[in-house]
């Protein structure tokens, strides 16, 4: 072997490494999901799969409504995700392609509120929520979350780039009015850009925490992250079971995650580098 | 936005310019693209700006929620500063993030070096690298406290196989941090590392071969070109590192959820993972004291504000005596 291949497998073995340390914590909760907990007291521990997924899966479904705040989550997931595509690319297709008085004022209003931190608002939220009777629903989730200063900064500097200033122009000559612009011109030219802020939006929505926790009250009726929270707080004797709700709550996205990467990872690093 | 004497705009639309009334108002001329920007105003007006305003005129009241608003003053504040309770979660805050964010920033850019070099497999590694970044936070603490559980636990597992005595990972004042640390190094190693190679193949290959004939070893090269030229993605990983390692909440929480014995948003044996938001939390929406909350929260804002521009001055500055 010549120096430089050495030197390579050197470097493909310290990724890999890396690798091992990224992914280590799926495998082992996979293991702990599928193990009794009594196999993970042994010395040395089990450290292969084993056959007790099911059985497991079921003393979740028997401790919280896991099909219950799943469907919650989905709800809130997709709601949000839908809502933040059409009222952010909307917007950003406004602020990308026209110029109107205050554009300059209000699109610089979007980026200061980026400095706001969640905490600031948290009581006052709490309190809104309490006195139009959204606490403990998933309005309350949904709402606020609808339209995000993120989304339209992002996809603002994506329709500069995708949608051409002559399709536009093209179309008005057509007669399409504004909205129509929108709809029928920049929405098909967008797709990409759709995708990765709906999946970026749909992770955060799917894995939020601190505001469903505050504003979900009824503890029969929360989101999978409180849920899975609940289960570990009343039954963390059993750890397998947990385990197998972790595994349940973390699945889904790694599924939607691995479908989609690619392109992901490069866009989310496009929206940081800009930021 | 109502004023109807608005001037149009003097540089002319890119796109469609609406032929007729350019005098007429604007509200007039342009109401669908004020209704098209709407959405993301009205909510933050409401779930926003009203909030923020609110909180500050809370932190001057005592309010459990419930009763009538009692006006105090600054006593929220005077109370704070003598609260020993709060010093204690700033100072966790702050260890917890120096633990995590050192290592973490460190270990990206070995990766992102790493990476660099390597022609094949770069997807993979990138997607393999990021996972941790998307996975509920929640569900990889509770994974987290079992992994470092004491009696049951892998890692004391392997520990007693290796004959070495098992430690008492989240009963001890510094392990507590350490394993809150490690966690959030695990979730954001990747995704800096993944920035910073962004960053590193922006870096014109002609600076490389130029320093090379210019005589200039690996560490040289490494530290006089690319460094330098990393500034501003490091001073951005920087800034949104210490912003999120400032408001490390759902951690704790869970990690020490699970612990009955005690109370739950106590930040685990000996408070030693309560973090600020984790105490902003438990005063708030636990002890339902919404003024005094309202307090911890604009001081961890202010805290927040001041430690962003020490970094953000820290690493600028670097960067001069470098270049």
């Amino acid at each position: 072997m010549t120096a430089t291949r050495l030197k390579r497998l050197a470097l493909h073995l310290a990724l890999l490494a890396g690798v091992l340390i990224s992914l280590f914590p799926f495998y082992w909760t996979a293991v702990m999901a599928t193990n009794t907990t009594r196999d993970m007291y042994r010395t040395p521990p089990k450290l292969v799969f084993g056959p007790e997924l099911f059985s497991n899966i079921a003393r979740v479904f028997e401790n919280i409504d896991f099909m219950g705040s799943l469907l919650n989550t989905v709800i809130v997931a997709c709601c949000t995700t839908v809502l933040v595509l059409f009222f952010d690319s909307l917007a950003a297709f406004t602020f990308a392609k026209y110029k109107f008085p205050g554009h300059r004022a209000l699109f610089g209003i979007l980026l200061l509120t980026f400095m706001l931190p969640a905490q600031l608002s948290l009581i006052p939220q709490f309190v809104i929520m309490v006195n139009i009777g959204w606490v403990g629903t998933v309005k309350a989730l949904i709402v606020p979350a609808s339209a995000n200063a993120f989304g339209i900064f992002w996809m603002r500097q994506y329709i500069k780039g995708a949608v051409p200033d002559e399709l536009i122009a093209a179309a008005r000559l057509d007669g399409a009015g504004f909205f129509r612009q929108y709809w029928n011109v920049a929405l098909p030219a967008i797709r990409p850009g759709l995708a990765f802020l709906g999946i970026f939006t749909f992770i955060g929505a799917w894995n939020d925490y601190a505001w469903p926790l505050i504003v979900m009250t009824d503890p029969s009726n929360v989101t999978l992250q409180v849920a899975l929270s609940q289960l570990n707080t009343s039954h963390n004797t059993d750890f397998s079971m947990v385990m197998a709700g972790a595994l349940l709550a973390i699945a889904p996205l790694v599924v939607v995650f691995a479908v989609f990467a690619r392109g992901f990872v490069a866009d989310a690093m496009k929206g940081a580098l800009r930021g | 936005m109502t004023n109807t004497r608005t001037t149009p705009p003097r540089e002319a639309p890119p796109g469609p310019r609406p032929a007729a009334g350019r005098r007429r108002g604007a509200l007039r001329t342009y109401w669908p693209h004020y209704l098209a920007i709407s959405p993301f105003y009205v909510l933050f007006l409401v779930f926003g700006l009203v909030p923020v305003l609110f909180s500050l005129y809370l932190a001057f009241q005592h309010w459990d929620g419930i009763g009538d608003m009692q006006f105090v003053g600054l006593r929220n504040f005077e109370f704070l500063v003598k609260d020993s309770t709060f010093w204690l979660s700033l100072y966790n805050t702050f260890v917890i993030w120096i633990m995590s964010t050192i290592p973490m920033l460190f270990l990206a850019l070995v990766l992102a070096v790493l990476l660099n070099s390597s022609v094949r497999f770069t997807s993979f590694y990138r997607i393999a690298y990021f996972i941790p970044n998307v996975t509920s936070l929640v569900a990889i603490a509770i994974v987290f406290g079992a992994v470092f559980s004491t009696n049951q636990g892998l890692i004391n597992a392997i520990l007693g196989w290796l004959h070495i005595g098992a430690v008492p990972w989240l009963s001890n004042e510094w392990t507590i941090k350490l394993v809150i640390a490690w966690l959030i190094t695990w979730q954001w190693t990747g995704y800096n590392a993944i920035l910073y190679l962004a960053g590193l193949q922006a870096i014109p290959t002609e600076m490389y071969e130029a320093a090379k004939i210019d005589g200039a070893g690996p560490v040289q090269t490494f530290f006089r070109i690319t460094i330098p030229q990393l500034r501003p993605i490091i001073l951005f990983t920087v800034v949104v590192s210490t912003i999120n390692g400032m408001q490390t909440f759902t951690e704790p929480q869970v990690l020490f959820g699970g612990n009955a014995s005690i109370n739950p948003n106590s930040g685990g044996p000996g408070q030693a993972g309560l973090t600020a938001i984790l105490y902003f939390y438990r005063e708030a929406f636990s002890n339902n004291d919404y003024g005094y909350g309202a307090a911890i929260a604009w001081a961890v804002f202010l805290v927040i504000l001041l430690f962003t521009a020490i970094n953000w001055r820290i690493v600028q500055r670097r960067d001069k005596g470098a270049a």
